[in-house]
Parts: C-alpha cells; structure tokens; sequence
C-alpha cells in the first residue's frame, strides 16, 4: 500500500525520467550535454537546498506567528518591505527554491504583499549574483539592473496584488496554512 | 562561497536551537526534512526537464540566436530563452559577457538575463502548488513584460 503511493507521487518524475530516456536515445550525441547538466544540476541541488530546508525548519519552530505578523505581516508597512527584499537578497539558490520558504512565510502571518517583494528580490537583486554580474558585465550593466529592478519588484508586487484580488489572495494565504499543518 | 555561508548558517542556528532546546531542535530537523521529502517529486522532475532544455539550447546555440544585429526578433527569442531556461548566474553572465563581447545586442542580452532570472516555465507547476494556477501565470507574465522593460533600461544606461 505504501509502495503504491510512492509510487504515484513520483509518477510525473518517472515519466520525466522516461521523456528524458526517449530523448538520450533519439539523439545520442546530445547524450554527454544531458549528462553534464544533470550532475552540475544534481550537485548544485544537493549542496544549496537541504540547508535551505533544515533552515525552514528551525523557522516554522522558533518564530512564533505573533512575531512574523508584526515584522511582515499586514502594517508592518516600509519595515516589513525592506525586511523582505533583504531576505530575498541574501537567499542563495536557484528561484524555485524561495517557493517553500515563501509557503512557510505565508503560513507564518507575512503580508501577501512582502511575499511578492521576497519573491521578486530573491529572482533577481541577489547580493552574491551581484558581485558576478559587475564582474562578467561591467558595473555600469549591472548597477542599472539592479536599480530598474528594486522598482520592478514593487510594481510587479502592486500590480500582482490588484490583479490576482482579495478573495483569490486570501484563498492563496489560507491553503499555505493548511498544506504546512499536514506535516506535522 | 555563498553555499559556504549558507552551511555555516545552518551550523550556528542549529547550534544554538540545540543548546536552548533539544527537542524544538529535534522538531526543526525533521520538519525540515519532510519538507524537503515533500517536494522531491516536482524537483527531480524540474531538474530532468532543464537536464533534456539546456542539452537543446547549448551555449553554442544562444550565441547563435542572440548573435549581432538580431534586432527586435533577437529581443523576442531572448525573452522565450530566457523564460525557458534555468541557468545558474554564475554560468548565465559569464556566459552574457562573453555574448557582449562577440557583439551581441546590449538589448537582447539584458532581456535574456533578465527573463531567466525573473520568469521560470520549467517551475511553473511548482510555483502554481504555492500560489495557485492565478498568481503563478500571472507572476510569469508581468515579469515577461518587466523584462523588456529592464533590457530598455539597462540598454539605454550603458550606452549613455
């Protein structure tokens, strides 16, 4: 019974996996390319996502939601921006890493709002990344983009919030609660 | 280096959860752990996927497409290479560098980088288990747009 289900949680990666099969085997001489991406890929994975979880963990226990609610959540105004796009600044990994934390965040009582600001920032104004890009593209590339980009946040986030509504927001805010309270 | 402090990070809180409270600590890790389980499906899956779109859309190939006097096209193909692919930024702006300097586009390589790191195809069906089909979409398609708006931007700075 258990096997079963691990089995259907899986399924879409096992039919990925067959995708990828199929793929090797069509073009061989792509072969070494997908291999290559796939160890840098699994190595980056495996050396920049576990700490991020295990750090996850360490908030949803010692961070009360009184605290989180007063620091991000719904007028915690100029402060609780800045705290986000600090937050998403300094995270380190690739975006799809900040979608879990963004759901603990939620589940902890941050405004809809600074979860779209952490969003954005963790995209794009990442401090280290910053570092690389004055490197690679001169800093006169990467300092406009980073300041094209604190004002793209924020619109994004804006706009984001009026267009998605309040009812959809709050539905959004109460299935972050609950999907967390599964795993306890 | 940033994975460094990242450990590090992880080494000092769980350091001092375990010397305040053994047990809250306890509970931390293995809530970080199911967590981490949770999501493995979706992620093996993402990591596959980029595994078969980065073997297609080598360097190689991106120099090619975004190669000099590309011109709006070029901008365009940018925009849905960008969205596309998923690149590390430690191998995405070397890699834009080098595109720069063997004449590409200032407008084109903003665009790219932009939307590679602001709109992610690839992760769509994990950012829609977080924020649902709605927000997730739309997300995408507002940071699509910022992205031809930042490439103008940038573009226009650096020649100035």
């Amino acid at each position: 019974m258990k096997k079963i289900k691990i089995l259907k949680r899986y399924g879409i990666t096992l039919a990925a996996l067959a995708a990828l099969i199929a793929f090797v085997l069509v073009y061989p001489d792509r072969a070494p390319l997908v291999g290559a991406s796939l160890l840098s890929q699994v190595t980056t994975m495996l050396l920049v996502v576990p700490p991020i979880f295990l750090l996850l963990g360490l908030l949803d226990v010692w961070v009360p939601r009184e605290q989180m609610m007063k620091y991000m959540g719904e007028g915690s105004g100029l402060k609780g921006v800045l705290i986000a796009f600090s937050l998403g600044s300094a995270a380190a990994g690739p975006l799809y890493g900040a979608f879990p934390v963004a759901s603990v965040l939620m589940k902890k009582g941050a405004s809809f709002m600074n979860i779209l600001i952490f969003i954005g920032a963790w995209s794009t104004t990442k401090i280290p990344m910053l570092l690389f890009e004055m490197k690679a593209l001169g800093y006169r590339f990467a300092l406009a983009r980073l300041a094209i980009d604190i004002v793209g946040i924020v619109i994004i986030a804006m706009a984001l919030k009026a267009a998605i509504g309040k009812k959809e927001i709050d539905r959004i805010l109460v299935t972050a609660g609950e999907s967390r309270k599964d795993n306890r | 280096m940033d994975t460094l402090i990242l450990y590090f990070a992880v080494l000092v809180l769980f350091g001092f959860s375990l010397l305040k409270d053994r047990n809250k600590t306890i509970l931390a890790l293995k809530k970080g752990l199911k967590a981490l389980e949770g999501i493995m499906p979706q992620f093996i899956t993402v990591l596959l996927f980029i595994a078969v779109i980065l073997s297609i859309f080598d360097s190689q190939f991106i120099t090619k497409l975004l190669g000099a006097k590309t011109g709006w096209v070029g901008v365009i193909v940018a925009s849905a290479l960008g969205s596309v692919t998923l690149i590390p930024g430690f191998v995405a702006f070397p890699l834009a560098g080098e595109l720069m300097r063997n004449g590409a586009g200032g407008l084109q390589i903003t665009t790219f980088v932009s939307s590679l790191m602001m709109v992610g195809i690839v992760t769509l069906p994990m950012e829609i288990s977080v924020f649902g089909r709605r927000a997730a979409i739309l997300r995408n398609v507002f940071a699509l747009v910022f992205s031809f708006i930042a490439a103008f931007f940038v573009a226009w700075v650096v020649q100035l």
